[in-house]
């Protein structure tokens, strides 16, 4: 039985707190983490902001993390993802796996990632003093869930 | 019949609404888009290039000849970039 731990959010996430209740079971022998932080690639980033579909995000990484339990054998799963204004260098998201050993952790944090990006309704646009833009997706994003069918 | 239709991101922005009642009698969602981009500059403008548009029903992500019979909120959205 997987705990599903499924947070969306405008606020930021205490992560070490986050991998602490991951670690909590007794036959936990892995648990692994990924964070995604706002980036400034080109410098002069002033804000990103990130829209969702109220409900429907709860409902599609819901879905998402259910399927990694039913993929693999994992003792919890957490996705928590924010919203609204975000400034450079802030948490964006983070998905947490733990497992008895490390290559269930890892394989269901990757597929998490992969569908997380391109299955759930959140869109960012980033601001700069010139004005704002939509991030574009990305033919990658989408060409990664193959690998997982 | 009469569904609520759901704008985001750029969709949103070109349309200039998030939200609105709409009464239809179109079959599918793209039978709803071709009625939606008949009323205004803002709408056909915003479906111009259907290849970055995606779409839910009921919550629940669809291919666009999805049927909309009994269905009470659609919404239209570019591709995702969660992550």
């Amino acid at each position: 039985m997987t705990g599903l731990r499924i947070i969306v959010t405008e606020d930021d996430f205490d992560l070490g707190a986050e991998a602490a209740r991951l670690e909590a079971g007794p036959d936990t022998g892995a648990v692994v983490t990924f964070t995604g932080r706002v980036r400034d690639v080109g410098g002069g980033l002033q804000q990103m902001q990130i829209e969702h579909y109220p409900g429907m995000t709860e409902r599609a990484l819901t879905d998402i993390a259910k399927q990694a339990a039913t993929r693999w054998s994992l003792s919890g799963v957490t996705v928590i993802h924010r919203f609204g204004h975000l400034a450079p260098g802030a948490r964006i998201m983070m998905v947490g796996t733990a497992s008895r050993h490390r290559a269930a952790a890892f394989e269901a944090a990757s597929f998490l990632m992969d569908y997380l990006k391109s299955r759930a309704p959140f869109w960012k646009k980033e601001v700069t003093a010139n004005g704002s833009t939509w991030v574009a997706s990305r033919d990658e994003d989408e060409a990664a869930l193959d690998r997982w069918n | 019949m009469t569904v609520q239709v759901l704008y985001f991101a750029w969709l949103r922005e070109r349309i200039g609404l998030g939200r609105e009642d709409v009464t239809t009698d179109a079959a599918t969602v793209a039978d709803l888009i071709v009625e939606l981009r008949a009323r205004e500059d803002r709408y056909d403008l915003a479906f111009s290039d259907m290849t970055a548009v995606r779409c839910a029903v009921d919550q629940t992500l669809v291919d666009l000849d999805a049927p909309l019979d009994g269905v009470r909120e659609v919404a239209f959205f570019p591709p995702m970039t969660g992550g």
